[in-house]
């Protein structure tokens, strides 16, 4: 298992293309192909921007972003902030439609996350702690990189 | 981000490179709904320099494609690489928007 340094930001949009290359880093040493830690990154984004957009409502806060790479293994990132609870299974639920008229956008970054990752667990107001979204990604044969 | 149109026959060829992410995201937003509340309906996104898409992204491009196809036109995909179509296809995207390889393509199709 290798740790990796934690990484703590201020919870601003700007910040997160810092969290992406941190996480992406992580995710390549551990041998993630190219295609899965862009998916890793799409995950991470979606998990940050609900941090900063609902639980700190656009306010001042900060996201301690925790990655362990488990080379050959897998991937686990733990995300921690100190807003309000929010649980994005709150949302409705996102739909993938054939036709334009059908598609309804809400709900689309849970649906990513969960497209991309292989457990997702959210807990909220942990004493000391605060909020901590914990999210695995599994190695497999197709997670190689090429 | 960096964005850039060019006007070629009816068709505005948007061409953006960088990432599109919840930061950047409100200003390709802003800059597709510009065009199309000015009455351009015909938009070719070219994404050949573009690196990676959120799904804020995504969320701006829908609304671009719902509003130009409202009005009688299209937006259409030129050059993506293969990060962002795995995006697109990851949220059934990529069955909604017209892809090509080539800007001139992308501009006679319309």
């Amino acid at each position: 298992m290798t740790p990796m340094p934690r990484l703590v930001v201020p919870a601003r949009h700007d910040k997160l293309a810092e969290v992406s290359k941190f996480v992406a880093s992580a995710a390549m040493d551990a041998g993630f192909g190219e295609t899965v830690v862009n998916r890793i990154e799409l995950a991470v984004d979606e998990a940050c921007s609900n941090i900063i957009d609902h639980a700190y409502d656009g306010g001042k806060g900060a996201i301690c972003c925790d990655v362990t790479a488990e080379p050959g293994q897998r991937l686990k990132i733990v995300l921690i902030d100190q807003g309000h609870p929010f649980d994005p299974a709150s949302l409705p639920e996102f739909e993938p439609c054939r036709t334009l008229d059908d598609v309804k956008i809400g709900g689309l970054g849970l649906h990513l996350m969960r497209q991309v990752m292989d457990d997702i667990c959210f807990e909220f107001n942990l004493p000391g702690v605060g909020n901590r979204l914990t999210m695995i990604k599994h190695y497999d044969r197709s997670s190689q990189r090429s | 981000m960096e964005i850039s149109v060019k006007p070629l026959k009816e068709v505005d060829i948007v061409t953006v490179s960088g990432r599109i992410d919840s930061a950047t995201a409100p200003e390709f937003d802003n800059a597709l709904k510009g065009l199309l509340e000015h009455g351009r309906r015909k938009l070719a996104l070219d994404f050949a320099d573009l690196s990676y898409v959120s799904s804020a992204g995504l969320r701006a491009m829908l609304s671009a494609l719902k509003a130009a196809k409202n009005n009688g036109g299209n937006v259409v995909l030129v050059s993506a690489n293969e990060r962002i179509r795995d995006t697109l296809t990851l949220v059934g995207f990529h069955t909604l928007f017209i892809q090509f390889n080539d800007v001139l393509d992308a501009v006679d199709s319309f």
